[in-house]
């Protein structure tokens, strides 16, 4: 049986560019950062929200040889169209955080709204990913 | 450093329409975003988006209006004007041709409904409407 949900990926443009956006601007700890020589480098760089055991694999888009190149392409395309899937966190003031992750210079797509489950806002990260943050009833 | 793809921009200028619609927002000024001219940046963004950047900020504007005429009971010209429309006379034809009635009659088709708790994001985009062209295409191709 499968216990937990350790890991969840999100493409991003660059890597370096990614985990500095989620650690200062978006105040995440560096979970885990292994760069493997014998597979192309390959980078695995995750964090996460302090408290929480759930990380964020910041992915970069591999080419050749795990995609060919018309594929890398077209996974840059849609992270950078905004359509590559999103997240969704939970956070105890939707106004505070809004104003506090905007002065930091992260871009929202939709103000903190009252919305009949919440108050619920939307952003995007570095690479374009939408995440929305809801204020939810406790 | 990867260098950002083009369509980056546009979707700062995308995102541009959907936070500030209610503002007297033009396709200058998405361009601008984007850092493009008018002309350049239209045909970028329709060719990233499939629709026009003005097609895309009427569109949304035009949702948002839906919702209103579902959920509250605001007269028709404060929602044309709470959307960032300016001609009430423009927003009944430009909603007719998406919607297929008039506002008016539309509210009256859609009482509004206890909602699950589906992000707003998700009912707005499943909610939308096939693109209508707002005669557009013809002077496009």
């Amino acid at each position: 049986m499968l216990k937990q949900l350790t890991h969840v990926q999100v493409w991003v443009h660059d890597q370096d560019e990614a985990l500095a956006f989620y650690t200062e601007k978006l105040g995440m700890e560096l979970r885990e950062d292994v760069t493997v020589a014998e597979m192309g480098n390959f980078r695995w760089l995750s964090v996460g929200i302090p408290g929480q055991d759930v990380a964020i694999t910041l992915m970069a888009i591999p080419g050749p040889p795990v995609f060919e190149e018309e594929t890398r392409d077209q996974i840059q395309k849609l992270l950078a169209k905004g359509a590559s899937g999103g997240l969704f966190f939970s956070t105890p003031d939707a106004q505070k955080s809004y104003e506090e992750l905007r002065s930091r210079g992260v871009e929202f797509t939709q103000e903190p709204t009252e919305q009949p489950y919440g108050i619920d806002a939307g952003f995007r990260d570095v690479s374009g990913n939408h995440f929305r943050m809801a204020q939810l009833p406790s | 450093m990867t260098p950002v793809p083009p369509e980056r921009h546009l979707l700062r200028a995308k995102d541009l329409a959907d936070a500030r619609f209610r503002e007297p927002l033009d396709v200058p000024a998405l361009a601008r975003a984007a850092y493009l001219s008018p002309a350049h940046f239209s045909r970028e963004f329709r060719r990233a988006f499939g629709e026009t950047p003005h097609q895309y900020l009427l569109t949304r504007r035009l949702e948002r209006a839906a919702a209103l005429l579902r959920n509250t009971d605001r007269s028709v010209a404060d929602i044309c004007f709470t959307v960032g429309l300016r001609s009430v006379g423009s927003f009944t034809t430009s909603f007719r041709r998406v919607y297929g009635m008039s506002p008016m009659a539309y509210r009256a088709a859609h009482p509004p409904v206890e909602r699950a708790r589906v992000p707003t994001c998700v009912l707005q985009a499943y909610a939308r409407r096939q693109s209508s062209s707002f005669r557009e295409d013809t002077n496009a191709a």
